[in-house]
């Protein structure tokens, strides 16, 4: 016997710049801003991770602040500007955030990492030369389950210092 | 995980998000800074037929504003706001210090203050914060009826509030607890991001070297977030010695009602309560003895 899904569907049409490039879609209102990423863009560098809020890995920015992708209906970013990880460098130019990333050993599998770099862009464009504890109380909203703090803070450090160097 | 369906409204003027408000009763519910809702929706916990999203509603307050003897907080006003807030310092720091200590800064990005009181999550941070400041919120209803609400007569019980499903609260506004004044708000946490094992706030106001008024809320040890009222009226015209602040700990670990659970037994977080409740008081003392001014 064929299971019917008995919930209406409403749909709506989202329109957002995403990386520079303006991206529309109809879409279900209830698609989480994540999957609108992955699935129907395909930008398939933000992850997610625990679902529930709580990890930090789907973390995107919207109009440059960093938001919980899992956390935010697509419908919402309507008309707004969305940065993903795939928008972080400039072709084969690293981004300071993943040079550090890079040269620090900032990741292991790496699955954490898109969300990490998201925060700290923005963190670094508020804060350009932070203590390493500063770092470490930004970045208290991402975790990471294997690579360890330490090169985290690290890769954060060369970020701000490459930065710093480019703004010279 | 995938919320259950639903039509999505942004208005952008309070009159027509209090009309749809009003249009769809109790299917309807307000979106604003979502870092509750939505989880609960994903959970499948909620599942409003309508969603009105107020993020975009230009007349809803998006500051935070010093007049008339007190602060105010608009309703799209985020916890990352307070963090920073010149207007949270001083006699209002206790405001200024419980902003960071809520969930994360991701978090903090979007979560509302206002959204935190409707909520009435008794895990929430700001209701206790709120009870000890003795705040009040302003509520719109249909027609532009507005009302005002203490927040003890706002919470009814664990995510029970006397909002109706046509209102909205469109500011909580905290009074001016005077020049010698200063408070804290202590929060016990696993880690990050997780609620309060249990949290404690505090706000005294001096007169003359004695108590004046005391303000003492518990967070995550009742059903709702509680005041200690007989820990505030032991301190309440009394020099603030420490034999009033060791009594009135005592008498707040003894209003509160903890359970066991994953976070710790009920003797745990009852001790915990009545360590918090002293330090926070020695604290807000202190400061408020010495007049700090923000």
């Amino acid at each position: 016997m064929a299971t019917t899904v008995g919930e209406s569907t409403h749909t709506v049409q989202v329109t957002a710049t995403v990386n520079g490039q303006e991206r529309s879609a109809q879409v279900e209102t209830r698609l989480l801003l994540a999957h609108f990423l992955r699935q129907t863009l395909g930008l398939t560098g933000t992850h997610i991770g625990c679902d529930t809020t709580s990890c930090g890995a789907c973390t995107v920015l919207v109009d440059g602040v960093p938001t919980k992708s899992c956390t935010m209906f697509a419908v919402q970013a309507a008309g707004r500007e969305i940065t993903t990880v795939e928008g972080l460098a400039a072709g084969a130019q690293l981004h300071a955030i993943q040079e550090g990333f890079h040269e620090e050993h900032g990741l292991q599998c790496g699955f954490c990492t898109p969300g990490m770099m998201l925060t700290s862009v923005a963190f670094l464009a508020e804060n350009p030369s932070p203590t390493d504890e500063e770092i470490r109380w930004a970045l208290s909203g991402n975790v990471c389950r294997c690579t360890g703090y330490q090169n985290i803070v690290k890769a954060v450090q060369h970020a701000a210092a490459k930065l710093a160097e480019g703004s010279e | 995980m995938y919320p259950a369906s639903f039509e999505y409204l942004a208005p952008k003027t309070l009159d027509d998000a209090i009309a749809q408000l009003d249009a769809h009763g109790d299917d309807g519910k307000v979106l604003a800074g979502g870092q509750s809702l939505i989880p609960l929706m994903k959970l499948r916990f909620a599942a409003p037929a309508v969603l009105i999203d107020i993020n975009g509603v230009a007349d809803l307050n998006d500051s935070i504003t010093t007049a008339d003897g007190g602060v105010t907080i608009g309703a799209r006003v985020r916890h990352k706001d307070c963090e920073r807030s010149e207007h949270l310092k001083g006699r209002y720091a206790m405001l200024g210090r419980a902003a960071p200590q809520i969930s994360d800064p991701i978090v903090r990005n979007h979560g509302t203050v206002c959204g935190s009181l409707a909520h009435a999550d008794p895990q929430g941070d700001w209701a206790s914060v709120m009870l000890a400041a003795g705040a009040e919120v302003t509520i719109r209803g249909p027609g532009g009826a507005t009302r005002t609400s203490s927040i003890d007569d706002l919470m009814t019980g664990p995510f029970m509030t006397t909002l109706e499903p046509n209102e909205l609260i469109t500011e909580v506004r905290i009074p001016d607890p005077g020049p010698r004044a200063s408070g804290a708000y202590l929060k016990l946490e696993r880690k990050i991001g997780d609620f309060a094992t249990v949290g404690v706030a505090v706000q005294v106001s001096l007169s003359n070297g004695s108590v004046g008024r005391a303000g003492i809320a518990l967070t995550g040890v009742g059903p709702t977030n509680m005041r200690a009222r007989a820990a505030e009226e032991a301190l309440a015209g009394r020099a603030p010695d420490d034999d009033a602040i060791r009594e009135a700990a005592r008498l707040a670990a003894e209003a509160a009602e903890p359970r066991d659970d994953v976070r710790g037994t009920a003797e745990f977080k009852r001790s915990v309560v009545r360590v918090y409740t002293e330090r926070g008081l020695r604290q807000a003392v202190s400061e408020a003895q010495s007049g700090q001014e923000g």
